[in-house]
Parts: C-alpha cells; sequence; structure tokens
C-alpha cells in the first residue's frame, strides 16, 4: 500500500490517507481481501502520528472499504469492488470540473477543451508508476 | 516502570513566567499536556522554547507561575521528576572522552528503570559503534546517542528540544520514527520543540505556539487547522488592500487576487465572500506554516 503524504496539500494528513487508499481500491491495486499494514506500522513507515492513521482507517471501515477483525489485522472487505466502478466515476468527475474550472479561466471554450482532450488521447503517454 | 503517576498530567504550566535580567523569556504561559499526546511547541529561534525545557527539567526556576510533571515540581523534587523524563538537549551535550558503552552504563546507573536490552536494540539500530568516543561521533550519531540514552530508561515522558535541528534527512527519520514508536507502542508522552513546522504537523497531534515568549495558541493540531481558513479571492476590481473580511489573520497578494488567511467559522466566512464582488478561486485548510506565520505575523525559520 503505496501512500505519499504532502504536508503542503490543503487536506488533512489523514483525508489524504482516506483519498489515496480509495484509489488504489478503485483501481484495483488494493484488492477485497487484501491485508493492510498494521496502523502502527504505517504510521512508521509515514513518519506521522499513529493517532492521524487510526482516524483515516476508522473512516475507511465506515465507508465499508476496511474491515478489522480481531486478531487478524484490517483487510480491505468485499464491498471494495461494487463501490469501485462509482468511485472510479467520481475521481474522474473531480478531475474533469478542476479541468472545466481552468479552461474557464484560461478563456478556453468548451469545443477547443474536448478538441484537446481527444488530440491528447492520441499522444503518447507517461507510464504510470 | 515508574510508580503510578501522582498526577495525570505529564506538564502542566500555569500563568509561567521566566525572565533573565530585564528579558522576559516566557510570560504567562499556561498549557497542558495530555497522557499519550505528541505535543509539539513550536516557535522561532529565541522564541522561549528551550527556556520552557529547562524549566520542565529543573535547571530553571521560574520567576513566577508553575510547572509540574506528573504533578511534581521539578526544581522542589528533582530525583523523582527526572527519572519519570528523558531528555534530549538541543545541543547533544554529551561527555566526549567517554566510549559510547560507558556512556550507556553512566547513564544507565542514574536509572533504576534502564532497560539493557531496549539500549542495546536501539544502538544496533542506529548502527552506533560501542567502542567509538563521543567525541568522534559525527553530530547526527551524537543526537542518536543522546536519544538512546534518553529512551532507555522507558520514560512516561519523553522531552526532546529541537531534536532534528541541524541533522540530516536519515537521522531526522530515526528521531521521528523513535518519536512515533514511542506513542505507538507503549502510549507514552512526547513534548518536542521545533522551528520545522512541516515535521511538527506530521507527528503532533497537539501544539503550542510560542511568539516572544507568549503563548500564541494551544490545542489540538485537528482543531486549530478546522478553525483556520486559506481562501484565494479574485477580486471584480483591483485594489491596494486586502478585502476586510472578519477573522482575517494575514493576505498576500496584490490588485485583483489576494490570498487570505482567516480565522472562525468557515460558513461565516464563506457567506461574507457571498456578499463580495468576488470570486473564490481556491480554498482549503492552511499548512501549520502558514497558519504560525499567518499568527505570528512573521515568516517562520527554515533551516
Amino acid at each position: 500500500m503505496r501512500i505519499h503524504i504532502n504536508s503542503a496539500d490543503a487536506l488533512p494528513i489523514y483525508a489524504q490517507i482516506v483519498a489515496q487508499v480509495k484509489h488504489l481500491v478503485a483501481s484495483g491495486r488494493l484488492a477485497p481481501g487484501d491485508e493492510v499494514p498494521p496502523i502502527r506500522a504505517l504510521a512508521q513507515e509515514l513518519l506521522i502520528n499513529p493517532n492521524t492513521v487510526a482516524r483515516a482507517y476508522r473512516e475507511l471501515e465506515a465507508a465499508g472499504l476496511f474491515e478489522s477483525r480481531q486478531g487478524a489485522g484490517t483487510r480491505v472487505s468485499a464491498k471494495g469492488t461494487p463501490l469501485a466502478r462509482k468511485e472510479r466515476l467520481r475521481i474522474v468527475n473531480e478531475r474533469i470540473d478542476a479541468l472545466l474550472a481552468e479552461a474557464h479561466q484560461l478563456d478556453i471554450d468548451d469545443d477547443t477543451l474536448l478538441d484537446l482532450i481527444s488530440k491528447r488521447r492520441r499522444a503518447p503517454r507517461p507510464k504510470e508508476e | 516502570m515508574p510508580d503510578p503517576t501522582p498526577s495525570p498530567f505529564p506538564l502542566e504550566c500555569t500563568g509561567l513566567s521566566r525572565r533573565f535580567r530585564r528579558t522576559e523569556a516566557l510570560h504567562d504561559i499556561t498549557l497542558r499536556v495530555e497522557p499519550g499526546q505528541v505535543f509539539g511547541v513550536v516557535g522561532e529561534n529565541g522564541a522561549g522554547k528551550t527556556t520552557l525545557m529547562n524549566l520542565a527539567m529543573g535547571l530553571l526556576r521560574p520567576t513566577s507561575g508553575s510547572i509540574r510533571i506528573f504533578g511534581m515540581d521539578p526544581v522542589m523534587e528533582p530525583e523523582k521528576t527526572l527519572a519519570r523524563i528523558g531528555y534530549l538537549s538541543e545541543d547533544h551535550d554529551l561527555p566526549g572522552w567517554m566510549r559510547l558503552h560507558e556512556l550507556m552504563s553512566y547513564t544507565a546507573a542514574f536509572f533504576p528503570d534502564w532497560d539493557q536490552d531496549y539500549a542495546e536494540s536501539m544502538r544496533e539500530q542506529f548502527e552506533l559503534d560501542p567502542g567509538a568516543k563521543v567525541r568522534q561521533l559525527s553530530r547526527g550519531q551524537r543526537a542518536l546517542a543522546g536519544l538512546l540514552c534518553a529512551m532507555a530508561h522507558r520514560p512516561p515522558l519523553l522531552l526532546l528540544d529541537e531534536p532534528s535541528s541541524g541533522l540530516d534527512a536519515v537521522v531526522r527519520r530515526d528521531i521521528l520514527g523513535a518519536i512515533i514508536r514511542t506513542v505507538a507502542d507503549e502510549g507514552r508522552t512526547v513534548v518536542f520543540s521545533s522551528h520545522l513546522l512541516d515535521e511538527v504537523e506530521r507527528v503532533a497531534d497537539h501544539v503550542a505556539l510560542i511568539r516572544q515568549g507568549r503563548l500564541v495558541e494551544t490545542g489540538s493540531m485537528e482543531h486549530l487547522k478546522a478553525r483556520h481558513h486559506r481562501v484565494t479571492l479574485r477580486l471584480a476590481e483591483a485594489q491596494h488592500h486586502a478585502p476586510d473580511l472578519p477573522g482575517m489573520l494575514s493576505a498576500t497578494g496584490t490588485g485583483r487576487e489576494w490570498t487570505l488567511i482567516c480565522e472562525g467559522s468557515r460558513d461565516e466566512l464563506l457567506g461574507h465572500i457571498a456578499g463580495l464582488p468576488a470570486e473564490i478561486m481556491e480554498q482549503g485548510v492552511p499548512t501549520l506554516e502558514e497558519i504560525f506565520v499567518a499568527r505570528a505575523g512573521r515568516k517562520a525559520a527554515k533551516v
């Protein structure tokens, strides 16, 4: 489970973890049944307060993405998948909103923007890490 | 482990002031650290952080007010207090002529609860040579040796004065990792001072902001962040001054675009902005650094 914390991010650290885990689940890099690191191990790895990790895990449990069983650690729950498409769309929609806002500010109309998107589709893409 | 503690609060200051000749290093500080907290004391160099640490250690007497460690006065009951504190000073002042293993057994003699296995495991983890003389160690290694000596008696309160100041990234990781392990594994309390605000933001769950000896702010990081907002506005027309909004602590920008740090209710702030001829370009939670700078009125020092 690879999480990157950015102190300069406008999102609080626990929310960064929640958002990135949702991403990982949505993209299939975390699959249902996968074990996630214990709270203190992740805190140690990211060098953040364990309470912050605990809070993120609580939210992820409340959202049905994580489940913890006593003695068995925390796992990605089976519910991770049905949510996935909706979550994927939500993430993309967020980006689209941001893109539309920026295009609007730069005085680029929607047709030009759509045109740019289809051009970019054909351009060589950088590899995902 | 030491006896059950007489007061639940690892550190408590009430109206604490300390004067050096004509300079007031600390003025009327009231704050409380609760068990299990990672408490960051934040301020520029010379703000009074080290004075606070020295008062907690009983190395200084308050001019007025009081400081208590688990309910005890560190000046009146130094032995009992010091048994509960693991302390790392800013300049890692350790006897240079000692070899590391000598330093360890020397320090162990002061602490009945010294755990030699734990000390050894830290020494190996930090890759410190037991036969090396302290003065031959690098600055980072000296910091780690000091940390080892501060932690090996498993103190319920770990007091670290600028623990990672002037150290490289690897040693900083070791020190922050040790802070996190201390609270995660055993629920002990850590109070550390720092001027590295992103570090404090990651690790601390409670903070005190000190400026020129005065407490600017104290409380939980979450509460602090929930009360502060950053908005970037684009005004309909250029202005020489930022628009006046309730709870505004600072404003930067020119002409039409202004970034404001405000304190108070978010809804109230957005309500006021809605009444302005302005568009919100960006909004979010400011970083601890932005809050500190906005409240302290000056840029915090960077290393």
